[in-house]
């Protein structure tokens, strides 16, 4: 490892010293964080994984029966059919921070329901009404979903990026203070020995 | 705030999410997507995209991650599920970790 390019001088020693607590200090501190990181990620990772397969199943189902009301109705628009909304979804957007990242919460308040569908009974078959109550049920779950993927991914950015400065910390400024400090010691040991031989020399001589 | 939420997708699958009160972008490919998605980021904090449209625009998607919001998330469209969200997690789980604690299948 390369030393830093530094006098050999007790004032540099000095500094180096401050320096190297500090970066030891940091070391620790940004190790603790991304354990600490790395644990949440694992819950909110679980959270999202078990979201995830849920909704693809319903929303599967959803796209099914929407499907078959497609098929099974003819001159069927399904434009036209479903231009109105029923229901709405209304979401309170905040962030939260988790371990100094800031990530999306969505809570959502009271969803609005006017009843009854979109169109007149007598055009659609029954699959349709399932698909559009089951798509308004679901969508809360897929809000969800989105936040804790959202976060999830975030997290991850923030964990990679934290790992890359405990790194940088340890393998490159520790061990290269740790050097430097050790060359400067050294030379400051060997100046003073040198100045003793030259005193012994001098005395001898008188 | 009060968010707003989005659909982006290709197919009339989607049309049934209007019905639920979410605003519904019928795109036929992913350039038309990319240019459905730049317009309504500011104005929809909450959108979902098919995943044939997100696994193209994978990298286009990143530049969302940086702020908390909008929210992109992939769902899977009238094909049926391809995988991809899984798919993503799971990288994004490497990435931090990189071991597998969840998907032990490869």
């Amino acid at each position: 490892m390369a030393r830093l390019n530094v006098n050999p001088t007790r004032m540099e020693l000095k500094k180096l010293k401050a320096r190297l607590s500090t970066a030891v200090r940091g070391h620790k501190l940004l190790k603790d964080k991304s354990d600490e990181m790395v644990r949440r990620f694992t819950v909110v990772l679980r959270e999202a994984k078990r979201l995830r397969e849920e909704v693809e199943a319903e929303l599967s189902e959803v796209l099914k029966q929407f499907y078959i009301a497609r098929s099974v109705t003819p001159s069927f628009e399904a434009e036209t059919a479903f231009a109105l909304p029923t229901a709405s979804v209304e979401a309170e957007c905040t962030t939260q921070s988790v371990m100094g990242v800031e990530v999306p919460r969505i809570t959502l308040a009271r969803e609005k329901r006017t009843g009854g569908l979109p169109y007149a009974f007598s055009e659609i078959t029954g699959e349709a009404d399932y698909s559009v109550q089951k798509a308004a049920e679901l969508l809360p779950k897929m809000v969800e979903l989105a936040q804790t993927e959202k976060t999830v991914r975030m997290l991850a950015e923030e964990i990679e990026r934290n790992k890359r400065r405990v790194n940088a910390l340890e393998y490159v400024m520790i061990p290269q203070l740790e050097e430097t400090i050790k060359y400067i010691k050294d030379k400051l040991d060997e100046n003073e020995r040198a100045a003793i031989v030259r005193l012994m020399k001098v005395k001898s001589k008188a | 705030m009060t968010g707003k939420t989005a659909i982006v997708g290709s197919g009339d699958g989607i049309t049934v999410f209007k019905a639920a009160g979410v605003a519904t972008f019928p795109v036929e490919d992913e350039k038309r997507a990319r240019e459905i998605l730049r317009k309504i980021a500011k104005e929809y904090q909450v959108i979902f995209l098919t995943e044939e449209l997100a696994r193209p625009l994978a990298e286009f998607l990143k530049r969302f991650d940086e702020e908390p919001y909008p929210v992109v998330l992939s769902i899977p469209s009238g094909e049926g599920e391809s995988g991809y969200g899984m798919e993503a997690l799971k990288n994004a789980m490497e990435r931090a970790l990189g071991v597998d604690i969840l998907f032990h299948n490869d």
